[in-house]
Protein backbone atom coordinates (compact mmCIF):
# COMPACT_ATOMS: atom_id res chain seq x y z
CA UNK A 1 0.00 0.00 0.00
CA UNK A 2 1.22 3.57 -0.88
CA UNK A 3 -0.05 6.45 1.70
CA UNK A 4 0.88 9.51 0.89
CA UNK A 5 0.75 11.32 4.25
CA UNK A 6 2.69 14.22 3.80
CA UNK A 7 0.23 16.70 1.98
CA UNK A 8 1.66 19.95 4.41
CA UNK A 9 4.97 20.03 2.55
CA UNK A 10 2.44 19.82 -1.11
CA UNK A 11 -0.39 17.42 -2.08
CA UNK A 12 -1.17 16.04 -5.32
CA UNK A 13 -2.76 18.57 -8.32
CA UNK A 14 -6.61 17.44 -8.59
CA UNK A 15 -6.85 15.59 -11.54
CA UNK A 16 -10.30 17.04 -12.50
CA UNK A 17 -8.78 20.76 -11.73
CA UNK A 18 -5.72 19.89 -13.80
CA UNK A 19 -8.14 19.02 -17.09
CA UNK A 20 -9.68 22.18 -16.34
CA UNK A 21 -6.17 24.15 -16.60
CA UNK A 22 -4.88 22.41 -19.99
CA UNK A 23 -7.36 24.82 -22.11
CA UNK A 24 -5.76 27.52 -20.59
CA UNK A 25 -2.34 26.36 -22.13
CA UNK A 26 -3.31 25.58 -25.36
CA UNK A 27 -6.13 27.53 -26.15
CA UNK A 28 -6.68 30.95 -24.04
CA UNK A 29 -2.76 30.89 -24.35
CA UNK A 30 -2.59 34.49 -25.07
CA UNK A 31 -0.81 37.28 -23.17
CA UNK A 32 -3.27 39.22 -20.58
CA UNK A 33 -1.61 42.45 -21.42
CA UNK A 34 -2.11 42.12 -25.47
CA UNK A 35 -5.06 43.88 -26.92
CA UNK A 36 -5.98 40.97 -29.48
CA UNK A 37 -8.77 38.27 -29.19
CA UNK A 38 -6.16 35.90 -27.80
CA UNK A 39 -5.24 38.22 -25.03
CA UNK A 40 -8.44 39.66 -23.96
CA UNK A 41 -9.29 35.74 -24.16
CA UNK A 42 -6.90 35.33 -21.45
CA UNK A 43 -7.40 38.79 -19.58
CA UNK A 44 -11.09 37.09 -18.94
CA UNK A 45 -9.40 33.95 -17.66
CA UNK A 46 -7.52 35.86 -15.31
CA UNK A 47 -10.26 37.85 -14.06
CA UNK A 48 -12.63 34.93 -13.75
CA UNK A 49 -10.00 33.39 -11.56
CA UNK A 50 -9.31 36.62 -9.41
CA UNK A 51 -12.77 36.66 -8.82
CA UNK A 52 -13.24 33.16 -7.92
CA UNK A 53 -9.75 33.80 -4.99
CA UNK A 54 -11.42 36.94 -3.78
CA UNK A 55 -14.72 35.41 -3.51
CA UNK A 56 -13.47 32.02 -1.40
CA UNK A 57 -11.70 34.10 0.99
CA UNK A 58 -14.81 37.53 1.23
CA UNK A 59 -12.13 39.60 -0.65
CA UNK A 60 -12.38 42.34 -3.05
CA UNK A 61 -11.00 41.23 -6.62
CA UNK A 62 -8.58 44.23 -6.65
CA UNK A 63 -7.36 42.69 -3.16
CA UNK A 64 -5.70 39.68 -4.21
CA UNK A 65 -2.37 39.70 -6.54
CA UNK A 66 -1.10 36.44 -8.14
CA UNK A 67 1.93 35.90 -7.14
CA UNK A 68 4.52 32.54 -7.46
CA UNK A 69 3.65 31.04 -4.36
CA UNK A 70 3.91 31.88 -0.31
CA UNK A 71 7.56 32.62 -0.13
CA UNK A 72 6.94 35.35 -2.41
CA UNK A 73 3.50 36.74 -1.02
CA UNK A 74 5.53 36.89 2.44
CA UNK A 75 8.80 38.58 1.51
CA UNK A 76 6.94 40.94 -0.65
CA UNK A 77 4.27 41.20 2.20
CA UNK A 78 7.66 41.77 4.96
CA UNK A 79 9.33 43.62 2.86
CA UNK A 80 6.75 46.29 1.02
CA UNK A 81 4.71 46.98 4.98
CA UNK A 82 8.69 48.10 6.04
CA UNK A 83 9.62 49.82 3.08
CA UNK A 84 6.30 51.72 3.23
CA UNK A 85 5.99 52.26 7.20
CA UNK A 86 10.53 53.05 6.73
CA UNK A 87 9.92 56.88 8.47
CA UNK A 88 8.29 55.00 11.44
CA UNK A 89 10.65 52.71 12.44
CA UNK A 90 12.05 49.48 11.60
CA UNK A 91 10.54 47.17 14.55
CA UNK A 92 8.96 43.98 13.39
CA UNK A 93 6.67 41.49 15.35
CA UNK A 94 6.25 37.46 14.21
CA UNK A 95 6.35 34.64 16.20
CA UNK A 96 9.02 31.64 17.22
CA UNK A 97 7.21 29.81 14.83
CA UNK A 98 7.47 30.88 11.54
CA UNK A 99 8.05 29.24 8.25
CA UNK A 100 11.62 30.78 6.69
CA UNK A 101 10.03 32.91 4.37
CA UNK A 102 9.29 34.88 7.13
CA UNK A 103 12.16 34.15 9.57
CA UNK A 104 14.80 34.50 7.17
CA UNK A 105 13.11 37.78 5.37
CA UNK A 106 13.08 39.31 8.58
CA UNK A 107 17.05 37.75 8.99
CA UNK A 108 18.31 39.48 6.00
CA UNK A 109 16.51 42.60 6.59
CA UNK A 110 17.58 45.66 8.58
CA UNK A 111 15.03 44.77 10.97
CA UNK A 112 14.79 44.88 14.90
CA UNK A 113 13.05 41.77 15.36
CA UNK A 114 10.83 40.75 18.73
CA UNK A 115 9.78 37.12 18.50
CA UNK A 116 6.53 36.19 20.27
CA UNK A 117 7.32 32.58 22.32
CA UNK A 118 4.41 30.24 21.79
CA UNK A 119 3.08 27.55 24.84
CA UNK A 120 3.75 24.46 24.49
CA UNK A 121 0.95 24.08 22.86
CA UNK A 122 2.49 26.09 20.00
CA UNK A 123 0.43 29.43 20.55
CA UNK A 124 1.12 32.94 21.27
CA UNK A 125 -0.45 35.05 23.48
CA UNK A 126 -2.47 38.22 22.85
CA UNK A 127 -0.86 39.90 26.05
CA UNK A 128 2.84 39.05 24.61
CA UNK A 129 1.50 40.83 21.60
CA UNK A 130 0.33 43.46 23.29
CA UNK A 131 3.33 44.16 25.37
CA UNK A 132 5.85 43.56 22.37
CA UNK A 133 4.21 47.05 20.68
CA UNK A 134 6.31 49.88 20.89
CA UNK A 135 6.26 53.29 19.12
CA UNK A 136 8.53 52.58 16.05
CA UNK A 137 6.86 48.92 15.03
CA UNK A 138 6.01 48.93 11.57
CA UNK A 139 4.61 45.67 11.03
CA UNK A 140 3.06 42.50 12.73
CA UNK A 141 3.42 38.87 11.24
CA UNK A 142 2.24 36.03 12.46
CA UNK A 143 1.23 32.91 10.83
CA UNK A 144 -2.65 31.89 10.72
CA UNK A 145 -1.69 28.12 10.85
CA UNK A 146 1.66 26.16 12.06
CA UNK A 147 3.21 23.94 9.20
CA UNK A 148 4.58 22.03 11.91
CA UNK A 149 2.33 21.24 14.34
CA UNK A 150 -0.83 22.72 13.04
CA UNK A 151 -1.51 25.43 15.66
CA UNK A 152 -4.03 27.77 14.77
CA UNK A 153 -3.48 31.32 15.68
CA UNK A 154 -5.97 33.98 16.87
CA UNK A 155 -5.48 36.05 14.26
CA UNK A 156 -8.72 38.11 14.61
CA UNK A 157 -7.28 39.38 18.07
CA UNK A 158 -4.05 39.41 17.14
CA UNK A 159 -4.65 41.82 14.12
CA UNK A 160 -7.19 43.83 16.71
CA UNK A 161 -4.38 44.47 18.73
CA UNK A 162 -1.92 45.72 16.28
CA UNK A 163 -5.11 47.61 15.12
CA UNK A 164 -5.93 49.50 18.47
CA UNK A 165 -1.68 50.55 18.01
CA UNK A 166 -1.83 51.71 14.27
CA UNK A 167 0.37 48.83 13.34
CA UNK A 168 0.04 46.84 10.29
CA UNK A 169 -1.15 43.28 10.13
CA UNK A 170 0.66 40.28 8.39
CA UNK A 171 -0.48 36.75 8.33
CA UNK A 172 0.98 34.04 6.18
CA UNK A 173 -1.85 31.67 5.75
CA UNK A 174 -0.31 29.00 3.40
CA UNK A 175 -1.14 26.47 5.41
CA UNK A 176 -4.82 27.67 6.51
CA UNK A 177 -6.20 28.43 3.12
CA UNK A 178 -8.14 25.81 1.78
CA UNK A 179 -8.08 23.79 4.98
CA UNK A 180 -9.87 26.15 7.21
CA UNK A 181 -12.59 28.74 7.27
CA UNK A 182 -10.53 31.68 5.98
CA UNK A 183 -12.28 35.40 5.28
CA UNK A 184 -10.30 38.37 5.48
CA UNK A 185 -12.66 40.68 6.69
CA UNK A 186 -13.92 38.69 9.55
CA UNK A 187 -9.62 38.43 10.34
CA UNK A 188 -9.20 41.89 9.85
CA UNK A 189 -5.93 41.29 8.08
CA UNK A 190 -4.46 44.32 6.08
CA UNK A 191 -2.17 41.28 4.23
CA UNK A 192 -2.44 37.43 3.83
CA UNK A 193 -0.33 35.31 1.72
CA UNK A 194 -1.60 31.95 0.12
CA UNK A 195 -0.03 29.60 -1.79
CA UNK A 196 -1.74 27.14 -4.46
CA UNK A 197 0.29 23.51 -4.25
CA UNK A 198 -1.29 23.47 -0.93
CA UNK A 199 -4.91 22.83 -1.54
CA UNK A 200 -4.59 20.96 -4.64
CA UNK A 201 -3.76 23.33 -6.74
CA UNK A 202 -0.44 23.13 -8.92
CA UNK A 203 3.13 24.20 -7.79
CA UNK A 204 4.10 27.68 -8.37
CA UNK A 205 1.35 29.97 -8.11
CA UNK A 206 -0.31 31.49 -4.83
CA UNK A 207 -1.41 35.09 -3.79
CA UNK A 208 -1.24 38.37 -1.87
CA UNK A 209 -4.04 39.56 -0.39
CA UNK A 210 -3.60 43.37 0.11
CA UNK A 211 -6.30 45.18 1.81
CA UNK A 212 -7.86 48.02 -0.58
CA UNK A 213 -6.27 51.67 0.47
CA UNK A 214 -3.19 49.89 1.49
CA UNK A 215 -0.66 50.76 -1.17
CA UNK A 216 2.23 48.06 -1.00
CA UNK A 217 5.76 49.18 -2.53
CA UNK A 218 6.72 46.89 -5.38
CA UNK A 219 8.77 43.90 -4.47
CA UNK A 220 10.07 43.80 -7.91
CA UNK A 221 10.03 46.22 -10.96
CA UNK A 222 9.08 45.50 -14.48
CA UNK A 223 5.49 45.60 -16.59
CA UNK A 224 2.25 46.91 -15.65
CA UNK A 225 0.70 43.37 -14.59
CA UNK A 226 -1.51 43.20 -11.03
CA UNK A 227 -2.00 47.09 -11.78
CA UNK A 228 1.46 47.30 -11.30
CA UNK A 229 2.42 46.54 -8.12
CA UNK A 230 3.14 42.52 -8.77
CA UNK A 231 5.46 42.46 -12.90
CA UNK A 232 5.53 39.64 -14.57
CA UNK A 233 3.24 38.44 -17.17
CA UNK A 234 0.89 36.75 -15.45
CA UNK A 235 0.82 32.12 -15.32
CA UNK A 236 -2.91 32.14 -16.24
CA UNK A 237 -3.33 28.31 -16.37
CA UNK A 238 -1.77 28.13 -12.53
CA UNK A 239 -3.56 31.12 -11.65
CA UNK A 240 -7.09 29.89 -13.10
CA UNK A 241 -6.36 26.51 -11.16
CA UNK A 242 -5.92 27.78 -8.42
CA UNK A 243 -8.93 29.22 -8.10
CA UNK A 244 -10.67 26.57 -9.15
CA UNK A 245 -8.88 24.47 -6.56
CA UNK A 246 -10.03 27.17 -3.96
CA UNK A 247 -13.86 27.14 -4.71
CA UNK A 248 -13.21 23.75 -4.41
CA UNK A 249 -11.59 23.55 -1.33
CA UNK A 250 -13.87 25.76 0.68
CA UNK A 251 -17.22 23.89 -0.58
CA UNK A 252 -18.94 22.27 1.91
CA UNK A 253 -15.31 22.93 4.24
CA UNK A 254 -17.20 22.41 7.49
CA UNK A 255 -18.17 19.16 6.82
CA UNK A 256 -14.96 18.37 5.37
CA UNK A 257 -13.15 19.74 8.50
CA UNK A 258 -15.26 17.35 10.87
CA UNK A 259 -14.56 14.10 8.87
CA UNK A 260 -10.19 15.25 8.46
CA UNK A 261 -10.19 15.76 12.33
CA UNK A 262 -12.19 12.56 12.45
CA UNK A 263 -9.16 10.60 10.93
CA UNK A 264 -6.15 13.05 12.49
CA UNK A 265 -7.68 11.88 15.90
CA UNK A 266 -7.95 8.26 15.59
CA UNK A 267 -4.63 8.60 13.78
CA UNK A 268 -2.62 10.40 16.11
CA UNK A 269 -4.68 8.41 19.68
CA UNK A 270 -3.60 5.08 17.91
CA UNK A 271 0.31 6.24 17.89
CA UNK A 272 0.06 7.36 21.58
CA UNK A 273 -1.92 4.62 22.71
CA UNK A 274 0.03 1.89 21.23
CA UNK A 275 3.40 3.18 20.93
CA UNK A 276 5.04 4.21 24.80
CA UNK A 277 7.87 6.90 24.88
CA UNK A 278 5.96 8.86 21.70
CA UNK A 279 4.75 13.04 23.23
CA UNK A 280 1.92 14.99 21.51
CA UNK A 281 3.60 17.77 19.38
CA UNK A 282 0.55 19.18 17.70
CA UNK A 283 -2.41 20.38 19.95
CA UNK A 284 -5.56 18.58 21.02
CA UNK A 285 -7.73 21.98 20.31
CA UNK A 286 -6.85 24.41 17.81
CA UNK A 287 -4.94 22.46 15.23
CA UNK A 288 -5.22 21.87 11.87
CA UNK A 289 -7.57 19.11 10.97
CA UNK A 290 -5.28 17.07 9.27
CA UNK A 291 -2.04 17.43 10.72
CA UNK A 292 -0.40 15.11 13.48
CA UNK A 293 2.71 15.27 15.13
CA UNK A 294 4.72 13.27 17.32
CA UNK A 295 8.00 12.66 18.93
CA UNK A 296 9.16 9.21 19.21
CA UNK A 297 11.55 9.08 21.91
CA UNK A 298 14.62 7.62 22.12
CA UNK A 299 14.97 7.61 17.72
CA UNK A 300 16.06 10.18 15.20
CA UNK A 301 13.56 11.03 12.69
CA UNK A 302 15.27 10.67 9.43
CA UNK A 303 14.98 6.50 10.44
CA UNK A 304 11.80 6.48 11.01
CA UNK A 305 10.70 8.39 7.80
CA UNK A 306 12.97 5.60 5.75
CA UNK A 307 11.38 2.88 7.24
CA UNK A 308 8.00 4.85 7.03
CA UNK A 309 8.85 5.02 3.65
CA UNK A 310 9.72 1.68 2.69
CA UNK A 311 6.61 0.41 4.03
CA UNK A 312 4.94 3.03 1.33
CA UNK A 313 4.28 5.98 3.77
CA UNK A 314 5.49 9.01 2.69
CA UNK A 315 5.95 11.37 6.10
CA UNK A 316 8.36 14.41 7.37
CA UNK A 317 10.64 15.14 10.66
CA UNK A 318 11.56 18.45 12.23
CA UNK A 319 14.76 16.45 13.40
CA UNK A 320 18.23 17.76 12.09
CA UNK A 321 19.15 15.05 9.73
CA UNK A 322 16.27 16.31 7.82
CA UNK A 323 16.74 19.78 8.43
CA UNK A 324 19.19 20.35 6.65
CA UNK A 325 20.93 21.88 9.68
CA UNK A 326 22.79 20.42 13.10
CA UNK A 327 19.89 21.87 14.48
CA UNK A 328 16.19 20.33 14.97
CA UNK A 329 13.22 22.39 13.72
CA UNK A 330 13.27 25.60 15.50
CA UNK A 331 9.09 25.31 15.79
CA UNK A 332 9.58 22.08 18.43
CA UNK A 333 12.27 23.60 20.02
CA UNK A 334 9.89 26.92 20.55
CA UNK A 335 7.04 24.31 22.14
CA UNK A 336 10.39 23.57 24.48
CA UNK A 337 11.02 20.53 23.70
CA UNK A 338 14.82 19.37 23.87
CA UNK A 339 16.94 18.21 21.49
CA UNK A 340 16.53 15.00 21.75
CA UNK A 341 13.13 14.86 21.94
CA UNK A 342 12.80 17.63 18.89
CA UNK A 343 15.07 14.78 16.50
CA UNK A 344 12.58 11.97 17.20
CA UNK A 345 9.88 14.06 15.57
CA UNK A 346 7.34 12.77 13.09
CA UNK A 347 4.48 14.31 10.98
CA UNK A 348 1.53 12.75 8.71
CA UNK A 349 -0.13 15.72 7.26
CA UNK A 350 -4.02 14.30 5.85
CA UNK A 351 -5.85 15.54 3.28
CA UNK A 352 -9.63 14.81 2.31
CA UNK A 353 -7.84 12.19 -0.33
CA UNK A 354 -6.76 10.12 2.49
CA UNK A 355 -9.27 6.98 3.72
CA UNK A 356 -9.24 5.54 7.29
CA UNK A 357 -8.05 2.39 5.37
CA UNK A 358 -5.00 4.33 4.82
CA UNK A 359 -5.17 5.32 8.31
CA UNK A 360 -5.66 2.08 9.87
CA UNK A 361 -2.30 0.35 7.43
CA UNK A 362 -0.19 3.26 9.32
CA UNK A 363 -1.41 2.53 12.60
CA UNK A 364 -0.33 -0.86 11.91
CA UNK A 365 2.98 -0.16 10.77
CA UNK A 366 4.18 2.46 13.04
CA UNK A 367 4.21 0.76 16.15
CA UNK A 368 6.30 -2.56 14.40
CA UNK A 369 8.96 0.43 12.32
CA UNK A 370 9.26 1.92 15.96
CA UNK A 371 9.89 -1.95 17.92
CA UNK A 372 12.24 -2.36 14.99
CA UNK A 373 14.53 0.96 15.16
CA UNK A 374 14.20 1.25 18.83
CA UNK A 375 15.68 -2.37 19.19
CA UNK A 376 19.43 -0.73 17.89
CA UNK A 377 18.70 2.34 19.68
CA UNK A 378 21.41 2.53 22.69
CA UNK A 379 19.30 4.59 24.23
CA UNK A 380 16.22 2.70 24.16
CA UNK A 381 18.44 -0.32 25.38
CA UNK A 382 19.27 2.02 28.73
CA UNK A 383 15.69 2.44 29.18
CA UNK A 384 14.58 -1.09 29.11
CA UNK A 385 17.34 -2.14 31.75
CA UNK A 386 15.86 1.08 33.86
CA UNK A 387 12.83 -0.47 33.35
CA UNK A 388 13.98 -3.78 34.37
CA UNK B 1 19.04 14.48 -0.77
CA UNK B 2 19.93 10.93 -2.02
CA UNK B 3 21.46 7.93 -0.90
CA UNK B 4 22.98 5.31 -2.33
CA UNK B 5 21.91 2.04 -2.75
CA UNK B 6 24.77 0.33 -0.48
CA UNK B 7 23.25 3.03 1.99
CA UNK B 8 19.71 1.87 1.79
CA UNK B 9 20.55 -2.09 1.81
CA UNK B 10 22.59 -1.10 5.13
CA UNK B 11 19.81 0.64 6.66
CA UNK B 12 17.32 -1.69 5.78
CA UNK B 13 19.10 -4.53 6.53
CA UNK B 14 22.01 -3.03 9.24
CA UNK B 15 24.78 -6.22 9.50
CA UNK B 16 25.92 -7.02 13.28
CA UNK B 17 23.14 -5.34 15.33
CA UNK B 18 22.96 -6.12 18.95
CA UNK B 19 25.14 -6.36 22.02
CA UNK B 20 28.22 -8.90 23.07
CA UNK B 21 27.62 -9.92 26.82
CA UNK B 22 31.12 -10.75 27.31
CA UNK B 23 32.93 -7.92 25.09
CA UNK B 24 36.24 -6.72 26.11
CA UNK B 25 36.22 -3.42 24.15
CA UNK B 26 33.14 -1.14 24.39
CA UNK B 27 33.33 2.15 22.85
CA UNK B 28 30.38 4.63 22.96
CA UNK B 29 30.26 8.21 21.05
CA UNK B 30 28.50 11.12 19.82
CA UNK B 31 25.05 12.60 22.37
CA UNK B 32 21.61 12.26 21.93
CA UNK B 33 21.64 16.33 21.65
CA UNK B 34 22.89 16.17 18.31
CA UNK B 35 20.65 13.22 17.46
CA UNK B 36 23.65 10.56 17.15
CA UNK B 37 24.99 7.48 19.36
CA UNK B 38 26.96 4.83 18.58
CA UNK B 39 27.94 2.10 20.69
CA UNK B 40 30.25 -0.48 19.81
CA UNK B 41 30.90 -4.11 21.20
CA UNK B 42 33.84 -5.81 20.60
CA UNK B 43 35.21 -9.48 21.34
CA UNK B 44 38.76 -10.19 21.12
CA UNK B 45 40.72 -13.10 20.55
CA UNK B 46 44.23 -13.48 19.30
CA UNK B 47 44.38 -9.78 18.63
CA UNK B 48 41.45 -10.73 16.40
CA UNK B 49 38.07 -8.57 16.00
CA UNK B 50 36.30 -12.46 16.61
CA UNK B 51 33.13 -10.61 17.18
CA UNK B 52 31.78 -7.19 16.82
CA UNK B 53 28.12 -5.88 17.17
CA UNK B 54 26.58 -2.30 17.44
CA UNK B 55 23.72 -0.28 18.36
CA UNK B 56 22.95 3.44 16.64
CA UNK B 57 20.61 5.83 17.68
CA UNK B 58 20.25 8.21 14.48
CA UNK B 59 19.36 8.75 10.94
CA UNK B 60 19.64 6.15 7.97
CA UNK B 61 23.25 7.10 7.47
CA UNK B 62 24.47 6.86 11.45
CA UNK B 63 22.56 3.93 11.00
CA UNK B 64 24.08 2.48 7.31
CA UNK B 65 27.82 3.79 8.69
CA UNK B 66 27.69 2.08 11.95
CA UNK B 67 26.68 -1.39 10.16
CA UNK B 68 29.13 -0.82 7.13
CA UNK B 69 32.07 -0.46 9.79
CA UNK B 70 31.49 -3.43 12.02
CA UNK B 71 31.99 -5.41 8.59
CA UNK B 72 34.68 -3.98 7.45
CA UNK B 73 36.64 -4.54 10.39
CA UNK B 74 35.31 -8.29 11.65
CA UNK B 75 37.73 -10.97 11.19
CA UNK B 76 40.88 -8.37 11.09
CA UNK B 77 43.66 -8.03 13.40
CA UNK B 78 43.43 -4.98 16.32
CA UNK B 79 46.21 -3.19 13.73
CA UNK B 80 43.73 -3.40 10.86
CA UNK B 81 40.88 -2.19 12.69
CA UNK B 82 42.78 1.03 13.82
CA UNK B 83 43.52 1.81 10.48
CA UNK B 84 39.81 2.34 9.80
CA UNK B 85 39.54 5.79 8.51
CA UNK B 86 35.68 7.63 7.40
CA UNK B 87 36.61 7.79 3.68
CA UNK B 88 37.05 3.52 3.95
CA UNK B 89 33.30 3.55 5.14
CA UNK B 90 32.30 6.17 2.75
CA UNK B 91 33.81 3.94 -0.33
CA UNK B 92 32.32 0.97 0.62
CA UNK B 93 28.84 2.72 0.81
CA UNK B 94 29.47 3.96 -2.72
CA UNK B 95 29.52 7.34 -1.23
CA UNK B 96 27.41 9.50 1.41
CA UNK B 97 25.72 12.81 0.78
CA UNK B 98 27.63 15.57 2.08
CA UNK B 99 25.74 16.77 4.95
CA UNK B 100 26.13 13.22 5.90
CA UNK B 101 29.98 13.05 6.03
CA UNK B 102 29.82 13.49 9.95
CA UNK B 103 28.26 9.80 10.62
CA UNK B 104 31.37 8.45 8.95
CA UNK B 105 33.37 9.80 10.81
CA UNK B 106 31.48 8.71 13.86
CA UNK B 107 31.67 4.96 13.04
CA UNK B 108 35.39 5.59 12.78
CA UNK B 109 35.54 7.13 16.12
CA UNK B 110 32.87 4.33 17.35
CA UNK B 111 35.29 1.58 16.36
CA UNK B 112 38.69 3.45 18.23
CA UNK B 113 36.62 4.10 21.38
CA UNK B 114 35.93 0.83 21.70
CA UNK B 115 39.63 -0.31 20.54
CA UNK B 116 40.75 2.24 22.86
CA UNK B 117 38.74 0.32 25.67
CA UNK B 118 39.89 -2.80 24.81
CA UNK B 119 43.64 -1.72 25.60
CA UNK B 120 42.84 0.03 29.02
CA UNK B 121 41.49 -3.35 29.79
CA UNK B 122 44.77 -4.52 29.07
CA UNK B 123 46.25 -2.58 31.58
CA UNK B 124 48.06 -0.23 28.52
CA UNK B 125 47.72 3.37 27.33
CA UNK B 126 45.51 3.78 24.01
CA UNK B 127 47.70 6.49 23.51
CA UNK B 128 50.56 4.32 23.07
CA UNK B 129 49.31 2.94 19.94
CA UNK B 130 48.22 5.91 18.41
CA UNK B 131 44.47 6.20 19.61
CA UNK B 132 43.47 9.26 21.05
CA UNK B 133 40.90 10.06 23.12
CA UNK B 134 37.88 10.21 20.46
CA UNK B 135 35.50 13.66 20.87
CA UNK B 136 31.93 12.53 20.73
CA UNK B 137 31.45 12.94 17.58
CA UNK B 138 29.17 16.20 18.15
CA UNK B 139 29.25 18.92 15.57
CA UNK B 140 28.35 22.02 18.34
CA UNK B 141 32.02 22.89 18.50
CA UNK B 142 34.83 20.99 20.72
CA UNK B 143 37.02 21.71 17.66
CA UNK B 144 38.76 18.79 17.33
CA UNK B 145 39.98 17.05 13.93
CA UNK B 146 36.55 14.70 13.94
CA UNK B 147 34.85 18.17 13.90
CA UNK B 148 36.74 19.44 11.00
CA UNK B 149 35.97 16.69 8.93
CA UNK B 150 32.28 17.44 9.49
CA UNK B 151 32.35 20.44 7.68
Amino acid sequence: MRVYADNAATTRTDPEILEKMLPVFTETYGNPSSIHTAGRDAFFVLKEARDRTAKALNALPDEIYFTSGGTEADNWAILGAAKKKAAKGRHIITSAIEHHAVLHTLEKGDFDVTYLPVNEQGFVSCEDLEKAIREDTVLVTVMMANNEIGSIQPIRQLADIAHRRNVLFHTDAVQAVGHIPVDVKELGVDMLSLSGHKFSAPKGVGALYVRKGLLLPNLMQGGAQEKGRRPGTENVPAAYGMSLALEKAVTGLEDKMKKLSALRDKLINGILDTVPYCRRNSPAENCLPGMVNVSVQYLEGESILLMLDMNGICASSGSACTSGSLDPSHVLLALGLDHETAHGSVRLSLCGQNTEEEVDYILEKFPQIIARLRAMSPLWEKVEKKEG
Amino acid sequence: MIYSEKVMDHFANPRNVGEIPDANGVGEVGNAKCGDIMKMYLKIEDNVIQDIKFKTFGCGAAIATSSMATELIKGKSVEEAMQLTNKAVVEALDGLPAVKLHCSVLAEEAVHAALSDYYRRQGLDPAMFGLKNSCDGCCSGCGCEAEEAHS
